[in-house]
C-alpha cells in the first residue's frame, strides 16, 4: 500500500501502550491509545506534563516503540508491539517530518544547508536539494536568512528553518512537540498557522504537542491526554 | 553537501590546532626514518667512494670500520704481488677529537696512500687534492674549516687544501684526508714528556727484572726511541686496500689472500654488510621503536580528538539519524575528518621536513619510497583513530534529540 496515497488516514495507531520499567519501578507512561487522523488534518494533543503526550508522539514517530499496539501510518503497518514491520530509519526518511520545542538545527551547517541535507540525505542531488531548500525558506518566509548559521538567526527563524526542514520531503505525517514553546505568542501562533497551512495546502497530517491554549482554533481537532489515556 | 568540511569549519581552531601536532609528530617520524637512511647513507659512504675491490684487514677481525684493525705498513707490498691485484693501498682510518679557536672539533683522519693516492678520487668542492707528502689535509666542509686554514694538530701545523660536502664518517664526523704518515702522526703523537717518562718508568722495570740484570745492553736501548724496540713495531695501519686488474677474478684473488693466516679480507659488498648489521642495525631498531611509540601516541591523540569532535556533535548525529540519515552519512562524517586531519598532518610535515631537516646535525635523508610507507600508515592510523568516534556516533539514539 502507497502511504502517500490520498485516500488512506495519515495514521492509525490501535491500543498503544508504554510501559517504562518492569516490578516495583513500573510506570505506564500510555494506556491503551487508539487515535486516527486524516491526511490534511491538523490534531492538537494537549494535557499535562507527564500525561503522555509525547509518548504517544515519539512512538507514532517511530523513535521510541509502543510496548503493546499497532502503528499503521499511510495504510503500512510500521510498528506491531515494540517489532518494526519496516525499516524505521528509511520509513522516517521518507515520510515523516519532526519539529521540536527546540529547532535542534545542525550549528555547523547554515539555514539553507539545515534543510538541503534532509533532502541530500534522501538522495536528492545538491542542485535540486539547494534549489527546493530555497523554496521551501521562501514558501516560509525566511529565504533572507539562508546563508545565515543558526547562531545568527532568531528563536522564531529557526523554528521555521526546522520546519522547512520537516517539509522537505513532503512527508504524509508531520510531528511537533511543543513547536512554540521557546516563541512568543505571536510567533507561536504564526507557527501553528503554518502548520495549518502546511496540511491544508500540501495533505500532509500535522500532529501538534501543545500547551498553547490560545492557538487551539487553528486545529481542525483537539485531544487531551491524562495519567496516558487519551480522551477527545 | 560535504558535512566533514563544514563541521571542521566550524570547529577551525581546535582541528587546526590538533592538525599542526599531529603534522609535528608525524614530521618526527618522518624525521627518524630520514635519519636511519642516512646513517646508512653515512656509514657506507667512505665504503663507496674509496673505490676498493677487496680489504685485507688483520686476521679474524671485522675491521677497520666495525672494530680495530692493525696490520703492519708493509703488507702492502706483499698483497701488490699476489697476481690479479693491480693496486694497493694503506688505509689509516680514526677519529679524533682536538680543539680549535676554543670550540671542540671532532674529525675521522683519514690517511692516503701517499704517492700513489693523492686523494683524486675524493669529490672537492674547492681547492685540490694533496699535493705534498706532509702538511697537507682535504677538510669536509661540515667542519667549519676554510681552504687555507692552518691546524696544529700533535706538533705539526696542517693546511686545509681542500674541501668535501657530506663526506661524513660512520659517526657523522666530518672526515679529514691526509697522507698515511700524516695520519699515522696525528694518531700516535705522543708529548715529549710522557716519552721520558715512559723511558725512565721502562729503564726502572728492566732494573728490577733478571733479565735486565743479565743483559746491560737492554738497559741502553730501553731509553732509546720505541720505534728501536723490537717488541715496538713501526706504526700499523688500519686496512690495505686493493684493486683488481681489469678482468681479475675477484673470488681468486681473495681466496689467494685469504689462505694468510695473519689477514682476513672482505669485498666492498661484504664491508658494508659488516657495517650495516653490526653498527647501523641497533640503530635501526632504536629508531623503529621511536618511529612505532610516535604513531602510536599520533593515534591515540588523532582518536581522543575525533572522539571528543564527535561528542560535541552527537546531538546532531541523533538529529541525522532521526531524520532518516544513512549510517555511511554519519560514518562518512567521521572518517573523513579523521582523513583530512591525517592527510593535512601528513602534507605539514613533509613540508615542514623540508626546512627542518637540512638543520639537523645529521644528514637526513628521505627517500620517495619511505613517503609511501608513511602514507599508507597515516591512512591506516586515520581509520584507526575515526573508530573509537564512529561506534559513538552508532551507539546513539535519535531520540537523544528529545534529551
Amino acid at each position: 500500500m502507497n502511504p502517500n496515497d490520498s485516500s488512506t488516514p495519515a495514521i492509525v495507531a490501535e491500543n498503544l501502550t508504554k510501559v517504562y520499567g518492569s516490578g516495583n519501578t513500573e510506570v505506564v507512561a500510555m494506556k491503551d491509545v487508539s487515535l486516527r487522523v486524516a491526511r490534511g488534518e491538523v490534531i492538537a494533543l494537549l494535557g499535562p506534563s507527564g500525561a503522555g503526550k509525547s509518548t504517544l508522539l515519539t512512538a507514532i514517530g517511530l523513535i521510541n516503540p509502543p510496548t503493546a499496539g499497532r502503528i499503521h501510518i499511510g495504510g503500512e503497518l510500521v510498528m506491531d508491539a515494540d517489532q518494526a514491520k519496516v525499516d524505521l530509519r528509511e520509513f522516517r526518511r521518507r515520510h515523516l517530518g519532526f519539529v521540536f520545542q527546540k529547532a535542534n538545527l545542525i550549528p555547523f551547517l547554515s539555514a539553507v544547508e539545515n534543510v538541503q541535507v534532509a533532502l541530500e540525505i534522501n538522495d536528492a542531488s545538491p542542485r535540486a536539494a539547494h534549489k527546493r531548500a530555497m523554496e521551501l525558506l521562501d514558501y516560509l518566509g525566511v529565504a533572507d536568512r539562508a546563508q545565515n548559521l543558526p547562531d545568527a538567526l532568531s528563536g522564531g527563524q529557526q523554528q521555521r528553518v526546522a520546519v522547512a526542514r520537516a517539509l522537505a520531503n513532503e512527508p504524509s505525517l508531520i510531528l511537533a512537540d511543543e513547536p512554540t514553546a521557546a516563541l512568543d505568542s505571536h510567533r507561536g501562533r504564526q507557527v501553528m498557522e503554518l502548520f495549518a497551512k502546511v496540511a491544508h495546502e500540501r495533505g500532509a497530517a500535522v500532529l501538534v504537542v501543545t500547551h498553547d491554549q490560545r492557538s487551539l482554533d487553528v486545529f481542525d481537532r483537539t485531544f487531551q491526554m491524562e495519567d496516558g489515556c487519551l480522551k477527545p | 553537501m560535504n558535512l566533514a568540511v563544514r563541521d571542521i569549519r566550524h570547529n577551525l581552531g581546535r582541528f587546526a590546532l590538533t592538525t599542526v601536532g599531529i603534522g609535528l609528530l608525524l614530521m618526527i617520524v618522518m624525521g627518524m626514518g630520514g635519519i636511519y637512511r642516512g646513517l646508512i647513507y653515512e656509514a657506507t659512504l667512505l665504503v663507496d667512494q674509496v673505490g676498493a675491490d677487496l680489504w685485507v684487514v688483520q686476521g679474524s677481525t671485522r675491521g677497520p670500520f666495525a672494530e680495530v684493525s692493525r696490520i703492519p705498513a708493509n703488507l702492502e707490498d706483499r698483497v701488490r704481488a699476489v697476481p690479479g691485484v693491480a693496486r694497493a693501498r694503506r688505509f689509516v682510518s680514526h677519529t679524533i677529537q682536538r680543539e680549535h679557536r676554543g670550540q671542540p672539533l671532532r674529525m675521522v683522519v683519514q690517511g692516503l696512500s701517499w704517492p700513489e693516492d693523492k686523494g683524486d678520487w675524493v669529490q672537492l668542492i674547492a681547492g685540490h687534492p694533496l699535493r705534498q707528502a706532509h702538511y697537507e689535509m682535504i677538510a669536509d666542509r661540515s667542519l667549519g674549516l676554510p681552504l687555507g686554514e692552518k691546524l696544529k694538530l700533535g706538533k705539526d701545523v696542517y693546511e686545509v687544501v681542500g674541501l668535501t660536502k657530506g663526506m661524513v664518517g660512520t659517526g657523522g664526523d666530518g672526515l679529514c684526508f691526509f697522507t698515511v704518515s700524516d695520519a699515522e702522526a696525528i694518531q700516535f703523537d705522543v708529548p715529549g714528556e710522557a716519552t721520558r717518562l715512559e723511558r725512565a718508568a721502562r729503564l726502572a722495570r728492566l732494573e728490577n727484572l733478571d733479565l735486565g740484570r743479565v743483559t746491560p745492553l737492554l738497559s741502553e736501548r730501553v731509553v732509546g726511541p720505541a720505534s728501536g724496540l723490537p717488541a715496538l713495531a713501526l706504526p700499523q695501519v688500519s686496512a690495505v686496500l686493493v684493486t683488481l686488474r681489469d678482468g681479475a677474478d675477484q673470488a681468486r684473488v681473495s681466496a689467494t689472500l685469504a689462505t694468510w693466516p695473519d689477514v682476513t679480507v672482505y669485498s666492498t659488498q661484504q664491508q658494508k654488510d659488516l657495517l650495516l648489521s653490526g653498527m647501523v642495525d641497533k640503530s635501526k631498531r632504536q629508531l623503529g621503536l621511536f618511529r612505532a611509540l610516535l604513531i602510536i601516541i599520533s593515534t591515540i591523540i588523532m582518536a581522543l580528538i575525533l572522539y571528543t569532535l564527535t561528542l560535541d556533535k552527537i546531538h546532531d548525529i541523533a538529529l541525522l539519524k532521526l531524520i532518516g540519515a544513512r549510517n555511511s552519512v554519519i560514518i562518512g562524517l567521521i572518517l573523513q575528518q579523521a582523513l583530512f586531519m591525517g592527510a593535512l598532518g601528513y602534507g605539514l610535515a613533509w613540508w615542514l621536513g623540508q626546512y627542518a631537516f637540512p638543520r639537523f646535525p645529521r644528514l637526513v635523508v628521505i627517500e620517495t619510497p619511505d613517503l609511501l610507507m608513511l602514507g599508507g600508515i597515516v591512512l591506516a592510523i586515520s581509520v584507526l583513530a575515526s573508530l573509537l568516534g564512529i561506534w559513538k556516533a552508532m551507539s546513539v539514539e535519535p531520540n537523544k534529540v528529545l534529551s
